[in-house]
């Protein structure tokens, strides 16, 4: 809502400047965005005319004028404007004047001829950003008179950022209300007198078939003498400033009378009407084309006043070409009617269209209106066309449709327990008055009744609201919140977000946030997920799905900063991932991941350390320091990865991930020439803490003996690992593999493994015996079971 | 007498002259071995008439254990020199940087999003979650947002289905939190939410803080000034910080608020960060409106809730001066590195 600083003061006058007045509307709840002067800072620039007009003789371009600024002697001047006429008023800055740029206008020779100021066009002055010529003034602009006092240059533009509820400021009227109520000054009414009906003029007949869509129609028939006479000079100002451009008068006063009283009007060109109108709902097939141009193919939940040919607007929101009203048009039928908000919500969003009636009745326009908005539209209408006749005003209602205005219960010991503090009832009363509410009741139970623009106050708490704000957000004392202690504690079993995830950082792994969703061909690429869950309004193809993995952003996060010369790349996402499967509210499941992604070599660029690629077993010891205890890790397939370099992560008899190297079949899609590493996980597993075990420290020295077995190369080192931990008595506190060796002394297509066996006695040390024998049982089971030997 | 004194001369000079513990065993071996010189002397002393013998013996102990002594010294300050030569040829060039692992940073949003997670927990408010893709019905029809409601067109949220859509908001969150816990609640629920918008200042992904407070005594206009004004002290960590509140408007609020604190970054006298205002909005809240509560079967006469909600993105730029909101999730390492 943009509107001028003068044309509000003619409705009320606080001792305000303009930013105190700016102040008071945004602590009230309308949000001052802007508040710009309508021309920048200049003086003595003053109305001229043009009494001869003479060419330079030293230059072609350049005329020598002499203008009357209604001083006793014209000044000659120098101009090279081309729209340059005797007679013209334009503005002319005297000598003397700095205009904007800080251009200083000094008597000077040009080319010889003596200018004595300088005529000016609107970019000059700082009004437009071009202009072709000089400003051209109005015939009766009085000679001599301050151009900013002619053109009223004084005056300032606010824009406010208004809440989709006050739907009542949408006018001038009604921010002069708020203003009145929140300066506690008098607001002027709007006084104009009615101009006669002839009654034998007649009217259209109109039919309200949709009247949940439209409960009131008022409209009457105009006869204008002089359609084609210009917008008077002050309505144009003030639709300028509301960020309205001037068209032709009919439209101009209509949409005048909207800006002023908040009832947006149509007119047709009655000649174009056939028989008689009827609101209805459109018709599948019926279509429009609109006042912007644009042909609408027309749904049956658009509401359209019809005549007999069929649609000619889609009402409230825009009229059709066909009967649309020119300059020349002498008979239009003026529409003044409550289209309720329901019937145009979102329409004008969806067919693109944009439309000032449409954004007001969507919000909810004071019903009561019509009859008073038709009248002013009448009266500009006659005033300034040079006269004509009016017909009798057709009412139309629906009162039962109207918006309901039902008392509401307002109790100010209820406005005192939400608000916190102390507002006298006097005060409460007082702030309700002056809002036009109606009270009844006694001072602690009051019965109340909004005015009928206001139909946002619904419920006590909407009047607990307005109380609170017209006394002022700022006045309502801080106090410090009060509540009962309670202790806010995670489990000593559960590992916090952060405790899990500095683990990844401790390891260089840097965290990212990716977009939710992802392109299709990604989830293709790097997903088991053959259908994604697909938006049905993507942004872009490339925001099309839900991403099924976190791999896919991920990816897109390495190719990104690969292409910014990062060499070595480590990082994570945290977050949730969206899989087709129905959860228990019927939506999509959405589990809670961690993923990661480790690109480059194994340590940072330094000296001292041989630059090497990090590989599988770097990124899977990372894994292995976040997983809950129990966790193992089988050979899988996926389809994104290197199928011998790829592992299922297991837990609880579960899959909770995996680990593996990028497929080579997908390096050049991502551009790449090694593959990288990567990780999803589950989280809620990762959460999980190992509980301390207690036991005794034993007083005996541990001992340990080295094993080297030889075997197939396929044998999976973890089988034989878990093999041996299996049969080993309980004095053995751990098997551990510390070497994996092929090459000389080891046979073609076998490995040898070297186990570290651990033995700590708690009760007595064993004899060489029996460590030579356990030793034995542990190479039996190993060669029974995987065909090792003793290497 | 004058032979053993030279013998001693001879010796001295022999062991301060070898600079090898091998040469100067060798040498003792040639003194004091068992065919050292000065052995061969004692051997002698038995051939020496008895009266000789005895100062004869004593003049031999005596040269014997000078050349001892000395060796003695000779060694140590061998073994002294050798640790000194072994460490001279050890020196490290102590400038060189430490064999180093490189730290990954938590990014920008979430550093504020756990910042602000742990305010609140300090504050006694614990932490909720909801489902990212949620069904209309709690991310508008529960929040009191009609049908006919402008941010439920198509052109603001994202639909996976009719009735299934993005959330929107955090709000939903306080919903399913209020169907599932006993009263008084107080929770704050971070997350990611998603609008159908992308341009300088929007992208369709971006995180929100859902507050909520139901309860019995405490809860009011003046309690939610104070409990906010709170929060941005110790956020922007400004004890004087200036705070300010707007009467605004949410569907789900009633009454709403709008609060600014005093632009941080000029102090109020006015930047293009606070387009020149000297205020900085930050936040909308207000008293959960009765539409919310009533349905969930709390009496809304009897419990009086406080809710707000926060964007994280715009609290992370204000702190960390980040001027493009894009660049949180063009994920660019070297941005992201600063937030070490």
């Amino acid at each position: 809502m943009k509107f001028s600083e003068a044309w509000l003061r003619t409705w009320v006058d606080p001792e305000l400047d303009a930013a105190g007045l700016a102040h008071v509307l945004t602590m009230g709840g309308l949000e001052v965005e802007a508040l710009s002067p309508c021309a920048p800072p200049f003086e003595q620039v003053v109305v001229g005319q043009i009494l001869t007009v003479e060419k330079h003789p030293q230059a072609d371009r350049l005329n020598c004028l002499r203008v009357d600024v209604g001083t006793s002697t014209p000044l000659s001047i120098v101009c090279g404007a081309p729209n340059v006429m005797v007679g013209m008023k334009a503005p002319c800055a005297l000598v003397g004047a700095v205009l904007p740029g800080d251009l200083t206008i000094k008597a000077a020779k040009v080319r010889g001829i003596e200018s004595q100021g300088m005529m000016c066009s609107a970019r000059e002055l700082g009004l437009s950003e071009e202009s072709d010529g000089l400003l051209a003034l109005a015939a009766h602009a009085p000679v001599g008179r301050s151009i900013r006092a002619w053109l009223d240059l004084d005056d300032r533009q606010f824009t406010l950022k208004l809440t989709p509820n006050r739907a009542d400021c949408l006018s001038m009227r009604g921010v002069a209300r708020e203003v009145a109520a929140l300066t506690q000054r008098p607001l002027s009414p709007l006084s104009f007198i009615p101009r006669k009906t002839n009654p034998e003029f007649g009217t259209r007949t109109v039919r309200i078939d949709a009247i949940e869509g439209c409960a009131r129609y008022c409209g009457r028939l105009v006869h204008l003498e002089h359609p084609d006479l210009p917008t008077p000079d002050w309505m144009v100002r003030r639709l300028e400033r509301a960020g309205l451009r001037a068209k032709a008068l009919v439209v101009d006063v209509t949409n005048y009378v909207m800006l002023e009283l908040g009832q947006p009007l149509h007119a047709f060109a009655d000649a174009a009407l056939t028989g008689n109108l009827e609101v209805r709902w459109a018709r599948e097939g019926e279509s429009l084309t609109v006042l912007s141009g644009q042909t609408v193919a027309l749904t049956a939940d658009l509401l359209v006043v019809a005549d007999e040919a069929g649609p000619q607007a889609l009402a409230g929101l825009m009229g059709g070409q066909n009967s649309a009203v020119s300059a020349q048009t002498r008979d239009i039928f003026l529409e003044a009617a409550w289209f309720s908000p329901m019937a145009l919500a979102g329409r004008a969003r969806r067919l693109g269209l944009v439309s000032e009636a449409a954004f007001r009745f969507e919000r909810g326009v004071d019903p009561s209106l019509t009859q008073e908005a038709l009248e002013r539209a009448t009266q500009l209408l006659l005033d300034c066309a040079g006269g004509g006749q009016a017909g009798p005003i057709l009412d139309l209602v629906h009162p039962e449709k109207m918006p309901q205005r039902l008392p509401v219960r307002v109790r100010p010991d209820r406005v005192r327990r939400l608000l916190g503090f102390e507002v006298a009832v006097e005060a409460m009363q007082q702030i309700l008055t002056r809002l036009g509410v109606c009270l009844e009741g006694s001072g602690a139970d009051w019965t109340a009744t909004a005015p009928t623009w206001r139909v946002d106050l619904e419920r006590e708490v909407d009047y607990v609201e307005e109380i609170a704000r017209c006394v002022g957000y700022d006045q309502i004392p801080m106090q410090v919140p009060k509540a009962p202690l309670r202790a806010l504690h995670l489990p000593e079993r559960q590992r916090s977000r952060q405790s899990v995830v500095q683990r990844l950082q401790a390891r260089g792994f840097q965290e990212v946030i990716t977009y939710s969703f992802v392109p299709a061909e990604g989830e293709q690429r790097l997903a088991m997920q053959p259908s994604p869950l697909a938006l049905l309004n993507p942004l872009s193809q490339d925001l099309a799905v839900m991403r099924s993995t976190l791999s896919v952003g991920l990816m897109e996060t390495l190719v990104f900063n690969l292409k910014r010369k990062q060499e070595q790349v480590r990082i994570f996402e945290w977050g949730r991932c969206f899989l087709p499967a129905r959860d228990t509210d019927g939506l999509c499941t959405q589990p809670m991941r961690l993923g990661g992604l480790w690109y480059g070599t194994r340590f940072p660029e330094q000296w001292g350390i041989k630059s090497e690629p990090a590989d599988f077993f770097d990124l899977k010891g990372v894994v292995e320091e976040l997983l809950p205890p129990g966790a193992s890790f089988v050979p899988a397939q996926h389809p994104a990865l290197h199928p011998g370099r790829s592992a299922e992560v297991r837990w609880n008899g579960q899959s909770i991930g995996w680990v593996g190297e990028l497929h080579p079949r997908l390096g050049p899609s991502f551009d790449l020439s090694r593959m990288p590493l990567l990780f999803e996980l589950e989280w809620a597993p990762l959460t999980r803490e190992a509980w301390p075990e207690y036991r005794s420290t034993p007083r005996f020295q541990p001992v340990r003996r080295d094993l080297a077995l030889v075997m197939e190369e396929g044998v999976p080192a973890m089988a034989v690992l878990d093999a041996l931990r299996a049969v080993a008595p309980k004095n053995v506190t751990d098997v551990l593999l510390f070497d994996v060796y092929q090459g000389a002394g080891v046979e073609e297509g076998k490995k040898s493994l070297a186990f570290c066996v651990k033995i700590q006695d708690t009760e007595r040390s064993s004899t060489e015996g029996e460590l030579e024998q356990i030793c034995q049982e542990l190479i039996r089971v190993a060669e029974q079971r995987f065909g090792a030997v003793l290497r | 007498m004058q032979v053993l004194m030279s013998l001693q001369e001879e010796a001295l000079a022999l062991f301060a002259r070898l600079d090898s513990p091998h040469a100067l065993e060798e040498a003792k071996a040639r003194y004091l071995g068992k065919t050292g010189a000065l052995t061969e002397h004692l051997k002698g002393l038995g051939a020496l008439p008895h009266e000789e013998r005895k100062s004869a013996g004593a003049a031999i102990n005596q040269v014997k254990g000078v050349l001892e002594k000395a060796l003695q010294q000779r060694r140590e300050a061998l073994v002294l020199a050798q640790q000194e030569r072994e460490l001279r040829a050890s020196v490290l060039d102590v400038t060189l940087p430490g064999r180093h692992h490189e730290r990954g940073a938590t990014h920008p949003v979430t550093r504020t999003l756990e910042r602000m997670e742990t305010l609140f927990r300090s504050l006694g408010f614990e932490v909720a979650e909801g489902p990212e893709v949620e069904s209309d019905d709690y991310n508008f029809t529960a929040l009191n947002i009609p049908a006919d409601h402008p941010a439920r067109a198509m052109h603001d949220t994202f639909y996976l289905a009719p009735g299934v859509v993005l959330r929107t908001h955090t709000s939903p969150v306080q919903v399913r939190y209020l169907k599932s816990h006993a009263l008084p609640v107080r929770i704050i629920a971070p997350g990611r939410v998603f609008r159908c918008d992308s341009d300088v200042t929007h992208t369709p992904m971006f995180h929100q803080v859902e507050g909520l407070w139901v309860a019995e005594e405490g809860v009011s206009l003046a309690a939610l000034k104070g409990l906010l004004s709170e929060f941005m002290r110790h956020f922007f960590e400004q004890e004087d910080l200036p705070t300010r509140f707007r009467p605004s408007f949410f569907p789900f609020t009633e009454p709403s608020a709008e609060m600014d604190v005093g632009c941080v970054i000029c102090q109020g006298h006015g930047c293009r960060v606070c387009s020149h205002t000297g205020w900085l909005e930050v936040l909308g809240c207000g008293l959960v409106h009765p539409n919310v509560l009533e349905p969930l079967g709390i009496d809304s006469e009897r419990y009086v809730g406080l809710a707000f909600g926060m964007g994280v993105e715009r609290l992370a730029m204000i702190r960390y001066g980040v001027d493009d909101l894009r660049t949180f999730y063009e994920n660019d390492l070297r941005f992201l590195k600063h937030f070490q």
